[in-house]
């Protein structure tokens, strides 16, 4: 579908090793990669035009490193310009000293709207918070059940007109805005979050109606959310909104697809509001703080480490993860906790899909189709192994491994072949454990993440493609975020 | 089995360093606002079926409703003065301006490509297909030696024309069978609202209709489809919220077919297309609908015209899944464009064949390709 940044660049900078200084026409040439990457993301036009602006300005001239490749080296320069014109931090949420804080949520129909009231109330309340929502959606059809039925789901109350007046369409939402906020003050709430309809931007009538409730509720905080699939057009919605509201910040949604969200980076910019949430699925806690980091990783096509660890996270027990690092950094990692591992993995999902998350992965490694029969072969072999030779895989002679192999119906050298491989891993991993240690954490990880793969000057894992142009390097530095 | 391992070395490694990150995370003091304390026992949506139920078409109880009764609810007074049918010339005045720049240039010159570029790019038509389109565009002005901008702009316009010609447009309806018409689309584009609209324009048009609440996971989908039915005239079968949208949707089929009903119009659940269970759902859901005595005659495509580049990938995965025959463009009496549809059509052969224009029923139309470029275009 779309091909990575670095993928494109590989070609350009293959001509260009040994360089060590950018010329302009060679800047040129990969700024024009970067415009078509970033219309491709739906990066809006204009904005794309500042960016490469401020990219060729960074780029033209600049030094490089030559240990480092050139591409590598104007992809961090992207990633970073990337980052900033994101917003760099995460937002802060602070309270009104004289609660209820008022949220007012608009967008156009379809962004999200109702959902992600619901989703932001069920975070408030995991903040420790007491919100209340507000169904001022009195136009679509059932929009007020359901957010009922969300809220019921989250279990916060829902304020709204009377059924009988819900199903004429004729309730006035900003009365119903007022009586909620009356409402939450004698019920202590201390959040009141209010759904409004959907509407066009340029519905003069429907926007001076979104004003008005605006003027009535005073909200601290205004919300626009924006659908994350949204193209070129993304920028006249957010323009249109923030002169009619003041927007204080966006909520990116529907992120769990396979779109770019250039939108985001658009609206940023023209808004200069912070994209404040990003919702990742359907489920109601599937929603948090945006992370600037991430997304720019995105746009460009490199992968996602950070959602990675996310799901790591997920599918991990804490305590084991810890013990694992431990003996890791130790260099202690035995094939009893390479196989616990494997488990681990294998409740992530899909291999397939979890190497695309990786970056830095070759694109031959990329698209490997990864059948994941052969990893029950690897546990066979292993299960077919004493838990003393499993500790200590030294142990293992020529009579243990015929063993072994007769065990997991396998040939001998295909267990030699797995324990030559788990020698050279744990070779890595004592190398990565050594950085990890020494360097500093924040810098010792950003060299693993990149190095980590296929490191350079060590011993290639056998099986990797080695030697083709870029194959091996390392491609995307990553910063962690927020620490 | 050399790949796998490092492949698994590598995973496992993330995982580790996923487990140090958290871990390392977990040490370092970060101010309260910034990371929400996980909630592991949040009350979490209905989980969608991760499969598809084995058992196919198992009647669900599925309330079939009379026919609603006397519209009760009453049209939202719709301000429509002229009682017209909205033109695309009028709705999309706004994009014309974007092509006014030009339009006075007499002469052809580099700046006179890039607008050209700019222009089409920013109705999300998307690079490649703009680029395709302006090298065949300058091909033509060395050829025909088009020397004005004018010209050129008529070019490009017949040029566009051309690309979105196809012989039939229409929606199909084959006579004496009971016709279902199937709509997909992710979430949000307005499924549910299309199959309102055009619900009461098939029954105005002499068809008995009946509407199947295919939507069983957004909370109260079927109630806004309920509330169409009743303003269209049209029956609503509907079963239980988190039920298989399969059974319901054939039920509806079985309910039409005794009564004599000549189409179904069958709601799902938006969804993105990278999901892949609930892609295999809608599989599931096609293959049901198509079984005697329905008829699957139209796989409908709803795509919200704001939709970018990320359009494209759904059309093809909607289209890989279902057999889609057409795409209806929602939203354009919007600032967007809509110019997706073209890189659609042109690479996947789905034509648009129908445009949603505003609130009302009425606003649903057919779409015309001529008028659609010529709107776009026009001065």
């Amino acid at each position: 579908m779309f091909e990575s940044l670095s993928d494109r660049f590989d070609g350009i900078f293959k001509k260009l090793r040994g360089k060590g200084r950018l010329s302009e026409a060679d800047v040129d040439e990969v700024l024009r990669e970067i415009r078509l990457a970033l219309l491709e993301a739906d990066v809006n036009f204009t904005v794309v035009r500042g960016l490469v602006a401020r990219i060729r300005e960074r780029a033209v001239g600049a030094d490089l490193h030559a240990a480092l490749d050139p591409a590598q080296q104007v992809v961090d320069i992207v990633h970073q310009e990337l980052i900033a014109t994101l917003g760099g931090e995460t937002i802060r949420i602070t309270y009104a000293p004289k609660p209820p804080t008022v949220v007012l949520m608009a967008g156009l129909q379809g962004s999200g709207k109702t959902t992600n009231s619901a989703k932001l109330a069920r975070w408030f309340k995991a903040q420790g918070r007491n919100p209340m929502l507000v169904g001022a959606d009195l136009q679509r059809p059932a929009a007020v059940a359901q957010l009922r039925t969300l809220a019921k789901q989250v279990d916060v109350p829902v304020y709204s007109a009377p059924d009988d007046v819900v199903a004429s369409g004729q309730g006035d939402p900003v009365q119903v805005a007022l009586g909620c906020i009356a409402e939450a003050k004698r019920l202590g709430r201390d959040i009141v979050i209010v759904d409004t309809a959907g509407r066009l931007a340029i519905d003069a009538e429907l926007m001076e109606q979104v004003r008005q409730i605006s003027e009535a509720t005073n909200p601290d905080y205004t919300f626009l959310v924006v659908d994350a699939m949204t193209g070129q057009d993304a920028v006249t919605v957010a323009e249109n909104f923030h002169q009619t509201l003041e927007l204080d910040g966006v909520i990116l949604t529907k992120l769990d697809g396979d779109a770019r969200g250039g939108a985001a980076l658009s609206v940023k910019e023209v808004v200069g509001k912070p994209i404040a949430f990003a919702s990742t699925g359907e489920k109601l806690d599937e929603f948090d703080l945006f992370h600037p980091d991430r997304l720019a990783g995105r746009i460009l096509g490199m992968g996602d480490i950070l959602t990675l660890i996310d799901k790591a996270k997920e599918a991990f027990d804490e305590q084991q993860a810890e013990e694992a690092a431990n003996r890791m950094l130790e260099g202690q990692f035995t094939l009893e906790d390479f196989l616990e591992q494997m488990a681990q993995v294998k409740k992530m999902g899909n291999l397939g899909n979890l190497m695309k998350l990786m970056p830095g992965m070759p694109k031959e490694l990329r698209n490997t189709e990864i059948d994941d029969r052969e990893l029950a072969r690897i546990e066979g072999i292993i299960h077919s192994m004493t838990l003393a030779e499993r500790r200590d895989p030294k142990m293992i002679d020529g009579s243990r491994r015929l063993r072994i192999a007769n065990g997991s119906g396998v040939t001998t050298s295909e267990v030699n072949a797995l324990l030559k491989q788990f020698g050279e891993m744990q070779k890595m991993m004592k190398g990565l454990g050594g950085g990890l240690l020494g360097g500093g954490r924040k810098k010792g990880k950003k060299k693993q993440k990149g190095g980590r793969v296929t490191p350079k000057g060590g011993p290639a894992p056998a099986g990797l493609p080695q030697g083709g142009p870029g194959a091996g390097s390392p491609k995307t530095p990553f910063r962690l975020p927020g620490i | 089995m050399s790949p796998i391992v490092v492949l698994l070395a590598v995973l496992a490694i993330a995982l580790v360093a996923g487990g140090l990150f958290y871990v390392s995370t977990q040490r370092r003091s970060r101010g309260p606002e910034l990371e929400p304390p996980s909630t592991k026992g949040g009350v979490l949506a209905p989980p969608r079926p991760t499969e598809a139920p084995p058992t196919e078409a198992p009647p669900v109880e599925a309330e079939v409703e009379a026919p609603p009764a006397p519209v009760e609810v009453e049209e939202p007074p719709v301000v429509v003065a002229p009682p017209v049918k909205p033109s695309f010339r009028e709705r999309l005045a706004k994009a014309r301006a974007t092509f006014a720049g030009f339009l006075g240039r007499s002469k052809i010159d580099e700046e006179t490509w890039d607008e050209l570029e700019e222009a089409l790019i920013r109705a999300d038509l998307g690079v490649g297909p703009a680029t395709a389109l302006l090298d065949e565009l300058r091909a033509q002005v060395k050829a025909r030696e088009l020397e004005t901008g004018d010209e050129l702009v008529e070019a490009l316009k017949a040029e566009m024309k051309l690309r979105l010609q196809v012989e039939d447009r229409s929606l199909h309806l084959d006579e004496g069978r009971t016709n279902v018409w199937l709509f997909v689309g992710v979430n949000g584009v307005g499924k549910t609202t299309t199959i309102g609209k055009l619900g009461k324009r098939q029954v105005a048009a002499g068809h008995q209709v009946v509407m199947a609440a295919g939507d069983t996971f957004r909370a109260a989908a079927a109630e806004q489809l309920e509330t169409w039915a009743g303003r269209a005239g049209a029956d609503i079968v509907r079963g239980a919220e988190g039920g298989d949208p399969s059974a319901i949707i054939f039920d509806a089929v079985e309910s039409a077919a005794a009564k004599g009903a000549d189409l179904v119009l069958a709601d799902t659940a938006g969804r993105l297309h990278t999901k892949t269970n609930l892609m295999e759902e809608l599989r599931k859901v096609r293959r049901v609908a198509d079984r005697d005595p329905g008829h699957v005659t139209e796989v409908l495509l709803v795509l919200d015209a704001t939709t970018g580049q990320n359009g494209l990938v759904q059309a093809r995965q909607f289209t890989e899944a279902t057999e889609v025959t057409g795409v209806v463009l929602t939203k354009l009496d919007g600032s967007a464009k809509g110019g997706i549809v073209f890189a659609i059509q042109t690479e996947l052969g789905i034509p648009v064949k129908l445009v949603g224009l505003g609130e009302t029923a009425d606003d649903l139309v057919d779409f015309d390709p001529d008028e659609f470029v010529d709107a776009l275009f026009s001065a």
